[in-house]
């Protein structure tokens, strides 16, 4: 049974903007899912009507097999939110909002109280469990959300932009307490804008965008179809124009700095060998953009305009179709 | 449905997360009410208070008798009631409304608790803050005059079912409100006029005729009256009809509420 299966979802709101233009998508049972997307590709659209925050136009949602329809209680019992904008009440307890919070997923207050403890503990908030909300640090606050989404302990964890405004120590300690719960069976869909952030943690991946998914992969399938990447080299000495290089394309960003182009099937050694020739003496080498966002920008940018462009890259992600052929070549920039 | 089973846990009663749902709502609007108290509590005593100072004291002693009694006895029970349905009504539009606005109410709305017990939580949370103050306004009542009881059980069922259809009726308001202003209008332009008007300070047998059938339509008038006779005996309107019309009114209001909460009515796009 999957954690989450969504069939033909459509929203249109009353402004007549279309949000969603019938979304499939399904995430296993243990998964740790990324769900990415440009601002407005229907993101949260999608996660408010799987939580019954907004409601949709048509199509079927359903969560461990109860339909959010028919079964909306038991469906709503398996799901733990986190949005991305604040939404507790800034003039409470951060302990009074997590022992709430379980109250109205039924849980006894002994043991919600318990529970509390705990969560506050494992995401450092326990020494502030008695201030007011509102004078909490941002990335206190959003590690608030995450401990009252935890209180019920629910079967799928749903996380908004969950670091958004974290600096990168609390990040990675999100994300390490992230895996532990993931570990432990819970299922995680994430969205986030830190392409990093679900490279490093996601094992499957959708891509949405003008209200489509464009791109459903596991994430090292994903990953492997990234034909061409850029590095950057940073030289000893200055350069005053880019070298010609046979079968690679080289720029020069200042004085110092190459960029040069790599295809999948071209190996590093060739390049550092004619560089050497060259008399180039290398110091360093990073690769310019996290792969990830080298896919994403060209699934979102390259085709994944709204309306007809959006349909032209969910034909893309068709395994074996000829935009996924197109897709699978890349295309240098 | 009254279990689901989650999996990989054992099979939860909703039946019993409904209950516990319930009650913690019912605490959250209580310790909102005991946090603030110097909104929720203190305004109406000190209002009954000076109510009681120029209206009874000093006024009331040029009035000299209403339906029998001393003026300050005939008022005393139309001040609790005021301040029973001023509390209670105030009560669920500020915290309803609050949650909205500062989107709090989510965590309501993505708990599994179904639309009626979230109405029921917060009409009981107003009916909390409306029987409190009501209390606290009786106290002020006893500073001032003597306060006779000839029906205990109609007063406390007069004064619970007007604050039953009162917090309905904040709950509402703050369904369809989308601004401050909106929260204000209503008590402002229809529930003080309707409660002044409402037999609070007089009996409408001193209106003449027209106005009294007018008075007659005004639901204020039937609770304000109802819980009166409780206390003194006298009603100038059946307190059978009261009593069905407040009846009718909570079950309508709670009705429409939930059914607007399960349409999303100000509360889902």
């Amino acid at each position: 049974m999957n954690a989450l299966s969504v069939r033909g979802l459509t929203k249109t709101y009353s402004n007549g903007v279309q949000a969603l233009k019938g979304v499939d998508l399904e995430v296993e049972r243990g998964d740790f899912f990324a769900l990415l997307g440009p601002n407005g590709a229907g993101k949260t659209t999608l996660i408010g009507i799987i939580t019954s925050l907004v409601n949709k136009t048509a199509g079927e949602a359903r969560v461990f097999g109860y339909d959010i329809d028919r079964e909306l209680e038991a469906a709503k019992a398996c799901i733990g939110i986190v949005p991305q904008e604040l939404n507790f009440n800034m003039f409470e307890t951060p302990f009074t909002i997590v022992v709430n919070q379980a109250g109205f997923y039924g849980i006894p207050r002994a043991v919600a109280r318990e529970r509390a403890e705990k969560y506050l503990r494992q995401l450092q908030l326990w020494d502030r469990r008695k201030s007011i909300s509102r004078g909490l640090s941002g990335g206190m606050k959003r590690r608030l959300m995450i401990a009252r989404a935890l209180m019920h302990e629910p079967r799928l964890l749903i996380l908004d932009e969950p670091t958004a405004g974290v600096d990168i120590e609390i990040r990675r300690s999100m994300w390490e307490f992230l895996r532990e719960i993931n570990d432990r069976g819970t299922t995680i869909i994430l969205t986030t804008h830190y392409l990093e952030e679900a490279e490093t943690l996601c094992r499957n991946i959708a891509i949405i965008n003008g209200g489509r998914i464009v791109e459903r992969d596991r994430m090292s399938s994903l990953l492997r179809r990234l034909h061409v990447q850029t590095f950057v080299l940073n030289l000893r000495d200055s350069l005053a124009a880019a070298p010609h290089l046979e079968g690679y394309v080289a720029t020069l960003v200042d004085d110092h700095t190459l960029e040069i182009e790599v295809s999948k099937e071209e190996n590093l050694n060739d390049i550092f060998a004619r560089l050497s020739a060259l008399g180039i003496e290398v110091l360093s080498m990073r690769n310019k953009v996290n792969r990830l966002e080298e896919i994403f920008m060209r699934l979102v940018e390259g085709r994944g305009a709204a309306g007809e462009g959006a349909r032209g890259a969910a034909a893309a992600a068709q395994p074996g179709s000829a935009g996924a052929a197109t897709l699978q070549a890349g295309a240098p920039r | 449905m009254s279990s689901v089973a989650l999996p990989g846990a054992p099979p939860v009663n909703l039946n019993v997360v409904r209950w516990i749902g319930f009650q913690t709502i019912v605490i959250r609007e209580y310790g909102r009410i005991i946090r603030i108290w110097g909104q929720t509590i203190v305004p109406s005593v000190v209002t009954a208070t000076l109510y009681f100072v120029i209206f009874g004291s000093l006024i009331g002693r040029r009035v000299g008798v209403m339906g029998g009694f001393d003026y300050k006895q005939y008022i005393a029970p139309g001040l609790i009631m005021m301040s029973v349905i001023t509390n209670s009504y105030g009560n669920v539009v500020a915290s309803f409304f609050g949650a909205k606005f500062g989107k709090h109410v989510e965590e309501l709305l993505v708990s599994p608790l179904p639309n009626w017990v979230i109405v029921a939580g917060y009409a009981t949370g107003g009916v909390v803050r409306g029987l409190l103050v009501g209390v606290a306004v009786t106290v002020v009542s006893l500073l001032f005059t003597h306060l006779q009881v000839q029906h205990p059980l109609v007063i406390l069922a007069a004064g619970l079912l007007t604050s039953v259809i009162f917090a309905l009726g904040g709950f509402l308001n703050a369904l369809f409100a989308r601004n401050f202003d909106q929260v204000n209008w209503i008590p402002t332009f229809i529930l003080t006029p309707l409660t002044y008007f409402g037999g609070v300070f007089y009996s409408i047998t001193l209106l003449p005729p027209w106005a009294q059938q007018v008075s007659y339509v005004n639901p204020i008038l039937h609770m304000v009256n109802a819980f009166r006779f409780g206390f003194l005996g006298v009603s100038d309107v059946n307190i059978g009809i009261a009593f069905s019309l407040m009846a009718a009114a909570a079950a309508a209001l709670f009705a429409t509420a939930v059914a607007l909460m399960n349409r999303g009515t100000g509360i889902r796009e």
